[in-house]
């Protein structure tokens, strides 16, 4: 019961934080709003015992993502242009597919299923052997780093190549003038 | 920022405490929350605080940007290598029972490795973006 109403509470001012950061013009605080978004979501991950996403989403969503995107309105200004169209057309595109995403909700397990296929597939087996198997007491670093080897090491490629598009689209310049600041014997 | 000198003390207080910490996520992650994405994260908030607070051109003093490219590599060669090594002892990819002499050190010492090339890419790619769009701004 008090769980639900902590999920209440966090979920509504997620959707609060969201329509915030729709209406509001102001980059700066539309950044201040994604930091909200992005801390209750890691609360909501807590709540639901995944401690592991939480921690990331706390590292990554709140403090790197706010400093990339203030670091970019430092770029381009921190004000909204006004849009040169009416936004009616984006709005009903957003509509549909939104009410297609619920629409395919409802076919899915209900939340904390446990006849749910995705308990029922691969999970029993490396929580049950994940001990023996690796004697790692975190079993979501078990899976993660060796029973999912592949896929991490996919992920790792992802973010290697997202540095490295980086390095070839904005590049990083070299030091100028080292020997004003610094002469070189 | 960089002639507040509450923030420029601050900062050098907090940096190593925010290293370590890193540090500990990471090498911490097989028993708790915590392993070589968020490590990396937090390692890289580190040195993104110090290019805030004293500038992007110290923070490209600190890190020169050819050490950041090699190291951006260096880390999914170390998490590739690991896999091409086991194959190499005569199993398969990524089975780190090979590794050791018996399964259980050998997950230990393949995880603890993995996660580590883990958190070498992740920080090194983020310092490298910060430094990309945050550089742009110098005069």
């Amino acid at each position: 019961m008090l769980i639900e109403a902590i999920n209440i509470v966090l979920l509504g001012m997620l959707v609060l934080t969201a329509f915030a950061a729709v209406r509001l013009h102001d980059l700066f605080a539309v950044t201040m709003m994604f930091g909200i978004y992005s801390l209750l979501a890691a609360v909501v991950f807590v709540v639901l015992d995944a401690v592991d996403v939480a921690f990331t989403e706390a590292a990554v969503g709140v403090g790197i993502s706010t400093i990339l995107m203030l670091a970019t309105i430092g770029l381009v200004g921190r004000h909204e242009q006004r849009p040169a169209h009416r936004p009616l057309l984006p709005l009903l595109v957003v509509a549909v597919t939104g009410a297609a995403l619920v629409y395919g909700t409802l076919d899915m397990p209900f939340f904390a299923d446990p006849a749910a296929p995705v308990h029922q597939h691969v999970a029993p087996y490396y929580l049950g052997k994940s001990p023996e198997q690796t004697g790692i007491p975190n079993v979501v670093t078990s899976i993660l780093a060796s029973y999912r080897g592949y896929d991490t090491l996919g992920e790792l490629a992802v973010i290697f190549t997202a540095g490295v598009g980086v390095l070839a689209l904005l590049g990083l310049r070299r030091r100028k003038r080292p020997s004003k600041e610094r002469p070189t014997p | 920022m960089r002639d507040n000198p509450v923030l420029r003390i601050v900062a050098k207080i907090i940096i190593p405490v925010i290293l370590l910490f890193a540090l500990y996520v990471q090498f911490h992650g097989d028993f708790g929350p915590g392993g070589g994405f968020q490590a990396g994260a937090i390692f890289a908030a580190g040195f993104i605080l110090y290019g805030l607070v004293f500038g992007t051109e110290a923070l490209r003093n600190a890190i020169p940007p050819g050490l950041l490219r090699f190291v951006i590599a260096l880390g999914l060669v170390l998490y590739a290598g690991v896999g091409a090594t086991t194959m190499l002892l005569g199993s398969d990819y990524l089975a780190y029972g090979a590794l050791a002499h018996d399964l259980i050190s050998g997950q230990h010492l393949g995880i603890f490795l993995v996660e580590l090339g883990v958190g070498i890419t992740v920080s090194a790619v983020i310092v490298t973006i910060f430094l990309a769009f945050a550089g742009r701004n110098d005069p």
